[in-house]
């Protein structure tokens, strides 16, 4: 008898840290939704959804990393488990206080300041740790 | 970024040929529509109905426009928003401030 896998999607990615590369995230954001067990009607705002949280997720790792080295590479790791979708988005920069980021002042109409808003409004939990190999922000959302 | 620029009467369209605006592509969209009121430009008229994806940066630069072309007294639709690229705006409370037509024949007529 085969036994039954829990992981049923575990890819790990590595882009350059250039951002010409934000589009190809965003596509394996949405294939990733297409492959899920999810309702119809939802699949597709849970594929933009992704493709949002992905590409503010990576395009902040690109520019925290070549802040520090040009050629360095973010890496990805997209795992779906017990329905649970995790993705988490590795950058060798500095790091940033992710509870100091606040709300955008919807009336203040500043040009930058939303992206984490974004990956907050579409995921259901996020987190920012810094570890001895890097930074890791970590979005997690029930699929189920 | 590929931008188709048109005058019709005394609008100026910007027609972005990008199906996604993010970080990659935002600041030339920024520095056109920049140039363009540079340029003189009165009515400044951004046909989004290609773009079918924006991130924080996108909208960024849209603001960017919009608080230019107010300085200089001249007019900034947005027109052709898909329905996922006008939840982003939904969600930000932008949609309150920009002018958006559901199309570009709508935003020329009004």
């Amino acid at each position: 008898m085969i036994e039954m896998c829990e992981t049923v999607v575990n890819l790990d990615i590595v882009v350059p840290n250039q951002t010409r590369y934000l589009r190809f995230v965003g596509a394996i954001a949405e294939q990733l939704a297409k492959e899920l067990d999810v309702q119809e009607d939802k699949r597709d705002t849970l594929a933009y959804h992704l493709n949002l949280a992905l590409t503010e997720a990576v395009a902040n790792a690109i520019q925290y990393s070549s802040a520090v080295n040009a050629k360095d590479s973010v890496r990805i790791c997209l795992s779906v488990e017990d329905a649970y979708l995790s993705v988490r988005v590795f950058d060798h920069g500095r790091g940033f206080d992710l509870a100091a980021v606040p709300t955008p002042d919807f009336d203040e109409l500043r040009e930058r300041g939303r992206g984490i808003f974004f990956i907050r409004s579409v995921m259901d939990s996020v987190q920012y740790r810094k570890t001895d190999s890097g930074n890791v922000l970590e979005m997690r959302k029930k699929i189920a | 970024m590929r931008v188709v620029k048109e005058v019709r009467d005394d609008r100026t369209v910007l027609s972005v040929q990008e199906d996604r605006i993010d970080a990659h592509n935002s600041g030339d969209l920024k520095n056109v529509v920049l140039k363009t009121l540079e340029g003189g430009a009165q009515n400044v008229v951004i046909d989004l109905a290609r773009v079918q994806f924006i991130d924080s940066s996108g909208l960024g630069a849209l603001l960017s426009g919009y608080k230019n072309a107010n300085l200089r007294s001249s007019g900034f639709a947005l027109a052709g928003l898909q329905p996922r690229v006008k939840s982003m705006f939904e969600l930000t409370r932008l949609h309150r401030v920009f002018d958006i037509y559901p199309s570009l024949q709508l935003a020329l007529s009004a």
